[in-house]
């Protein structure tokens, strides 16, 4: 039964299109599907690693940038009067890149940032999604500013000789969705079953052991954020290519915020907790809008955060694995298994 | 030159203010290891508070400072002993989250009852500024500058020579012996996070008629008063209030050399970079409260 589970969820999502003709409805299983994504990527570094990265959306907001930016084509002058033309590409390659682009940020943060912990590692990363924010925000010659970045083209997959797909229609975009997040579950699942992962585990679980048996602390954390950096990236690129239209609001704090919901409703450290977190979080809005307006569904989404981290601090998956009493095959951490837990 | 002077005083006021913000934070933290991801929206509350006595209700604007700084503490001990109370002994990513959860409540609370339009408030103070030499600088500022100055005081004061200070002082050092010597740990925790909040709820009072209100003003405020704690290292009331003039100091000359688009980014790039080359803060020995 454990072992069907995930068929049967697959299966059954698999056919939403099929059954499911409002296209508000469809609209928001994309949006969410986007989301779930962004949201398994950061599950990798804060369930995973342990690292609570605040600044999470700046690479889905590159991501995003980036992936438009190279399907639509740029002419930026830097300094000296030197022109960068880039000719429209395409978007297959938007997408590459977006994660080449994004996995490469997140490289770039990784090193710089866990030289630090805790609080200090928190704000390091809002302050570079902030820094980013103001970039696309000011840079009017590349990203347009506020004035956004439009007619961004849909996906386009296929070969000169054989004929193009072009994903505009929702269905079209609802099956994109969803063969990422599907990608991306089983991308994340083997790296955590893996030894990588079980170290990352162990260094979560006692940083200090964990290097005084060998693991190489730093260089785990820097492919976690690699990895979690690329993923968050395709998302990103998704969402551009989806809604046609991106604006420096992308990088706002909030939607970091609606990831980090989604990862602790659903169950830090469980593969299947950001899917049932942002299933959650994506159709609240769905359920309330005929009654409540976007102030006060935020302020439902704050109470209900705080009373998840009151009542179920574990999350809703292992809650409900609890209940039934099947145990996930946890991730064996046999470092902090013989560790002493540092107290302070 | 005169236009490097002009930034100067410019940075000073709001230093000052900075300053205030920062002790609040840094208060907290030390005392608590508590990331307040509420501390914005305690500044925004205080401005916005003004704004109802002031304004709507008609008070004098000065008793409209006090009962705004006064309804900050308030309000902090109520998110202290509502929500932080029952999660003592819970790890710092934890109490992190609920602040969170706090900051998107209050937030879009703001939002819901006073509508997205930016209020602004109107001062006893007269129009034209106080022109000296080739500097002006307006009556309002010059006000916001001797209150922040005023407050800056009357919280090493606190820390440092009253009773309440020194039970804080020991709970920062060493929790359980503070305990054990008949320092009321629950009260002094409110206390901090009454007075943390208190200042907060003061710069944004202060602030609120200098510039316009609005319910996202705590998003950016909550960020600046990471920057100047990070700035001073956290914990340190005299690095808070330095880091405070720091931060004001990058964002004049940002503002007024490169480009005022990039304001907000210098508090940003000096975090990463203080974290980078001197992770424990710029003053910090070790961290030390006082």
């Amino acid at each position: 039964m454990k072992r069907l589970l995930p068929w049967l969820a697959l299966l059954a999502f698999a056919s939403v299109p099929m059954w499911l003709k409002d296209p508000y409805l469809l609209n928001a299983f994309i949006t969410t599907g986007i989301f779930i994504v962004a949201a398994m990527s950061l599950n990798l570094l804060l369930g995973y690693t342990g690292q609570l990265s605040l600044g999470h959306v700046a690479f889905f907001g590159i991501g995003a940038y980036t992936s438009a930016l190279v399907s639509l084509g740029f002419d930026v002058e830097l300094v000296g009067g030197f022109h960068v033309v880039h000719e429209p590409w395409p978007v297959w390659l938007g997408f590459v890149l977006a994660v080449v682009i994004s996995g490469l940020c997140g490289y770039i943060v990784g090193k710089l940032s866990f030289r630090v912990r805790g609080a200090y590692f928190v704000i390091v990363t809002i302050s570079f999604a902030e820094v980013v924010r103001l970039v696309a925000l000011n840079w009017v010659e590349l990203t347009q500013g506020p004035l956004a970045l439009t007619q961004i083209p849909p996906m386009r997959l296929g070969f000169p000789a054989v004929g193009y797909l072009d994903f505009y229609s929702k269905q079209s975009n609802f099956y994109l969705v969803f063969g990422v997040v599907v990608l991306s579950y089983v991308i994340i699942s083997r790296l955590v079953n893996s030894r990588i992962g079980r170290a990352m585990v162990a260094l979560k679980e006692n940083e200090s052991l964990a290097v005084s048996v060998g693991i190489d602390v730093t260089g785990y954390l820097v492919l976690a954020a690699v990895v979690s950096a690329g993923i968050a990236g395709a998302a990103g690129s998704l969402y551009a290519h989806y809604l046609k239209i991106i604006d420096p609001d992308v990088f706002l704090f909030l939607y970091t915020v609606t990831m980090v919901i989604m990862v602790i409703t659903g169950g830090k450290g469980t593969l299947a907790g950001p899917i049932v977190g942002g299933l959650i979080f994506g159709f609240v809005p769905v359920a309330t809008r005929k009654f409540a307006s976007p102030e006060v569904q935020w302020i439902l989404y704050g109470l209900f955060m705080i009373l998840i981290v009151f009542v179920l601090p574990q999350g809703i998956v292992p809650a409900i694995e609890k209940w039934f009493g099947i145990r996930e095959k946890p991730p064996v951490a046999t470092v902090a298994e013989t560790g002493t837990q540092d107290t302070r | 030159m005169t236009e490097f002077l002009q930034h100067m005083i410019n940075m000073l006021i709001l230093g000052s203010t900075y300053a205030l913000l920062g002790i609040g934070l840094t208060l907290i933290f030390g005392i608590m290891r508590v990331v307040n991801f509420a501390h914005g929206e305690l500044y925004a509350f205080g401005a916005y508070f003004v704004y109802f006595t002031a304004v709507m209700l008609g008070f004098n604007f000065f008793v409209s400072l006090l009962i705004a700084t006064v309804a900050g503490c308030l309000l902090g001990a109520l998110v202290e002993v509502v929500l932080l109370r029952p999660m003592r002994g819970a790890d710092i990513d934890t109490t992190m989250l609920i602040m969170i959860g706090a900051m998107i409540v209050m937030q879009n609370t703001e939002q819901y009852v006073w509508g997205g339009v930016a209020k602004s408030v109107s001062t006893p103070f007269p129009e034209t500024p106080l022109v000296v030499g080739p500097f002006s600088v307006s009556w309002l500022r010059l006000f916001v500058l001797c209150a922040a100055l005023a407050l800056i005081a009357a919280a090493y004061f606190l820390i440092n020579r009253t009773k309440l200070g020194k039970a804080m002082r020991a709970t920062f050092q060493d929790r359980d012996t503070a305990s054990l010597m008949g320092v009321n740990i629950q009260a002094i925790y409110m206390a901090t996070f009454a007075i943390g909040s208190g200042l907060a709820a003061a710069a944004g009072a202060l602030l609120g008629p200098v510039y316009v209100i609005s319910p996202q003003m705590g998003n950016i405020a909550s960020l600046k008063a990471f920057a100047i704690v990070i700035l001073g290292g956290l914990g340190s009331i005299g690095g808070a209030t330095i880091g405070g003039f720091i931060l004001a100091f990058a964002e004049e000359m940002g503002a007024g050399y490169i480009s005022s688009g990039y304001r907000d980014a210098m508090g940003f790039l000096l975090i990463i970079a203080v974290l980078l080359f001197k992770p424990t803060g710029l003053f910090a020995r070790s961290e030390r409260i006082g």
